[in-house]
């Protein structure tokens, strides 16, 4: 048994991870749970980031993905507080039940 | 291989050191509130109610586990074991003294040193709260829910003022590895006050001291902060539904945690093993201590009551314990073979480390002897208006410091 | 040593993806999320990238997802009702995932034939010190830009969050 893997891997297991991501955003109806699924793509190409950064022996790529962590961080508070006023206007969390402009 | 052996050796001494401290940090609190509260505590199980942790223990272990109906029985288990899961590994990075050697094998007092040690403390306590959350969430109960509620929120506002209130020894230690922040506080200011950095910066660090520790209360759910479990309001918070071992869990995470926040204060203001006194006197207190105590158990065994007839034997017993502890801190100062001294040289910081984590600790019992606890909208106003915006600035203002150093 | 800890907590963060998106529970995938999460920390120590294996943990799995459990624990979000999905998606969509994922991987051997194994401690550039200088030198003008970013966040989350809307 080989000691290390190829550094390939590390992108495979990222693409996976966002292939997931992608599936549970177009499957899932709670609004909460598409919302983590945007977070677990985000997750993913923060792992992409840092393998190409151990590539090019490069600190950039731990940058870029520290800048997505902030993004991921201040979506992550507005997208909640969002989620908040809609359940409190329409008391249901399942995202093809807001689907009109007026209540 | 020798390290393997090494770590799993010293793992294993951490874990037991840590999980008794934890029992009898049970007992030294009900002790201390009840002399606060002018009571004697626990005082039938043995001596002074000494052998009280191990029939609690006994008693824990052996009651039924409820488990109520239809919560969801795996998060519901998953909990408990999250919490002192997370509260046992975050000790594995705090330092508790120089290196030491033993039989010819050099190891520092500590289970691994990683340089960026501070930051794996921040992340797993930060993790901590899920052991609450998921807890409070799977009981099925409302005041579980309540307390989940609280903690999680509560626990979030207070990391923010303990993270920026420990930037402030971070820019000066410049560096984020705890052994090398202990020793960069080494050494005396005039010959008498110590490099500590709760004395530096001209009182700005002493702030940052008060905020960390504040913040600490919050993060431990200690009063004046125990919102998550406020008996008067939520029944027993997130642990409502909890009982026998599941609730040994919680309790022990919750003292093991106040342990590593304390070693963590010590080492990031208090100069972790550094003595308070220069050297010849640093050596002498430990032994003034330690002897006199045992001194004045022998001269009272003495003269017992009668109401007390145990103290006859207990007494002489403990007097001997402390005179021996004496005997062991003026180790380094004979003329001995090396491997008596080397174990005299390791004790000494670890003295110093223990009584600074041990003053904290009785700071944390002292505080919920005082004061009343918060109601839920002033802890939050407490932290957003007053706590964050005074670190804030605190941080400002020491960054000035160092940058026109 | 470094393949069994890849191989690991690669299976775990797959495993956890997984469970991410078929448990019907937004507790269950949450947990799930800290646990790619927490794999994924893992990760980034064997990638040398020690600063951001903390901060996934103190900012990602520490903050973001406390917050999450904590909107989910406020709303007392159940379990998500089914609705008629079509035959067509239940059939075709996980296999065509996999046929994707497959290519995808296909196309990355491919595409970096000769990569070299990743060894622990190979890569030292990721320390606090190397990220906070290129952070605060070339990098100085995106950070100070987040900063907005996070006021004008926290701004939009205070107005939403008020009772009126």
């Amino acid at each position: 048994m080989p000691t290390t893997v190829p550094l390939t891997w590390y992108l495979i297991l990222s693409a996976i991870l966002f292939g997931l991501g992608v599936a549970g955003f177009l499957f899932r109806r709670n609004i909460i749970t598409v919302f983590m699924s945007i977070e677990l793509m985000l997750n993913a190409v923060n792992l992409s980031f840092i393998s190409f950064s151990y590539k090019w022996r490069q600190v950039d790529g731990h940058i870029f993905s520290f800048f997505v962590m902030v993004v991921a961080a201040a979506e992550a508070a507005v997208g909640l507080a969002i989620i908040l006023t809609v359940f409190k206007n329409r008391s249901t969390l399942a995202i093809d039940e807001v689907n009109s402009l007026k209540n | 291989m020798e390290f393997i052996i090494l770590s799993f050796v010293k793992a294993a001494l951490v874990a037991a050191v840590l999980l008794t401290l934890a029992a009898y940090l049970v007992w030294i609190e009900r002790k201390v509130l009840a002399h606060i509260q002018l009571r004697v505590g626990p005082y039938r199980v043995g001596p002074h109610g000494l052998l009280q942790p191990l029939s609690d223990l006994i008693k824990l272990m052996t009651k039924e586990g409820v488990m109520p109906a239809q919560v969801n029985k795996f998060y519901y288990l998953l909990a408990p074991f999250l919490a002192v899961f997370l509260a046992l590994i975050s000790i594995s990075v705090v330092p508790f003294g120089t290196e030491v050697e033993v039989f010819g094998i050099k190891t520092y007092m500590q289970l691994t040193d990683v340089n960026i040690g501070l930051l794996v403390i921040l992340a797993i306590s930060a993790m901590g709260v899920y052991g609450i959350a998921l807890g409070g969430w799977a009981s099925n109960n409302k005041y579980a829910l309540l307390g989940g509620l609280r903690s999680s929120a509560q626990m979030i506002s207070y990391e923010l003022p303990m993270s920026i209130a420990i930037a402030s020894p971070l820019l000066m230690a410049n560096t984020l590895s705890l052994r090398e922040i202990a020793d960069s506080q080494s050494g005396f200011v005039w010959g008498f006050i110590p490099n500590w950095y709760i004395f530096q910066g001209y009182g700005t660090l002493f702030i940052a001291f008060m905020i960390f520790i504040t913040a600490a209360f919050a993060e431990t759910n200690r009063v004046p902060f125990d919102l998550p479990e406020a008996e008067n309001e939520l029944v027993a918070g997130f642990h409502t539904e909890y009982s026998s071992t599941c609730f040994a869990a919680f309790f022990t995470a919750e003292y093991i945690n106040m342990v590593t926040i304390s070693a963590l204060a010590t080492h990031l203001f208090l100069g972790g093993w550094h003595p308070l006194f220069p050297e010849p006197v640093a050596g002498i207190v430990p032994i003034l201590i330690f002897g006199s105590a045992g001194v004045v158990l022998l001269f009272h065994a003495s003269q017992t009551s009668s109401t007390r007839p145990w103290d006859r034997y207990t007494f002489p017993l403990f007097g001997l314990v402390s005179l021996g502890l004496a005997g062991l801190f003026t180790l380094p100062m004979l003329p001995l073979p090396d491997v008596l001294l080397a174990i005299g040289k390791a004790i000494h910081p670890l003295f110093w480390f223990a009584a600074k984590v041990g003053a904290i600790l009785f700071l944390y019992i002292w505080i919920r002897g005082t004061l009343p606890r918060f109601r839920f909208d002033q802890l939050m106003k407490f932290a957003w208006q007053f706590l964050f915006p005074v670190a804030l600035i605190n941080m400002l203002v020491v960054g000035l410091i160092v940058a026109l150093r | 040593m470094d393949a069994l800890l890849f191989l690991f907590f690669a299976l775990v963060a797959v495993g956890c993806g997984i469970n991410l998106v078929v448990q019907t529970h937004p507790i269950s995938s949450a947990l799930s999320l800290i646990g790619v999460m927490g794999s994924l920390a893992v990760l980034y120590l064997l990638l040398g990238a020690e600063f951001m294996a903390m901060a996934q943990l103190i900012v990602y799995a520490g903050a973001i997802m406390v917050l999450f459990i904590f909107v989910i624990m406020l709303l007392n979000a159940g379990v998500e009702r089914k609705k008629g999905t079509s035959m067509l998606v239940k059939a075709l969509g996980v296999p065509a995932l996999v046929a994707f994922l497959g290519m995808v991987s296909y196309l990355i051997q491919r595409l970096m034939p000769g990569t070299e194994n990743v060894t622990f401690g190979a890569f030292q550039g990721g320390t606090v010190q190397a990220i906070g200088r290129k952070l605060f030198t070339e990098y100085l003008l995106p950070f100070e830009v987040t900063s907005v970013l996070i006021l004008i966040a926290i701004l939009g989350a205070v107005v939403l969050a008020r009772k009126e809307i």
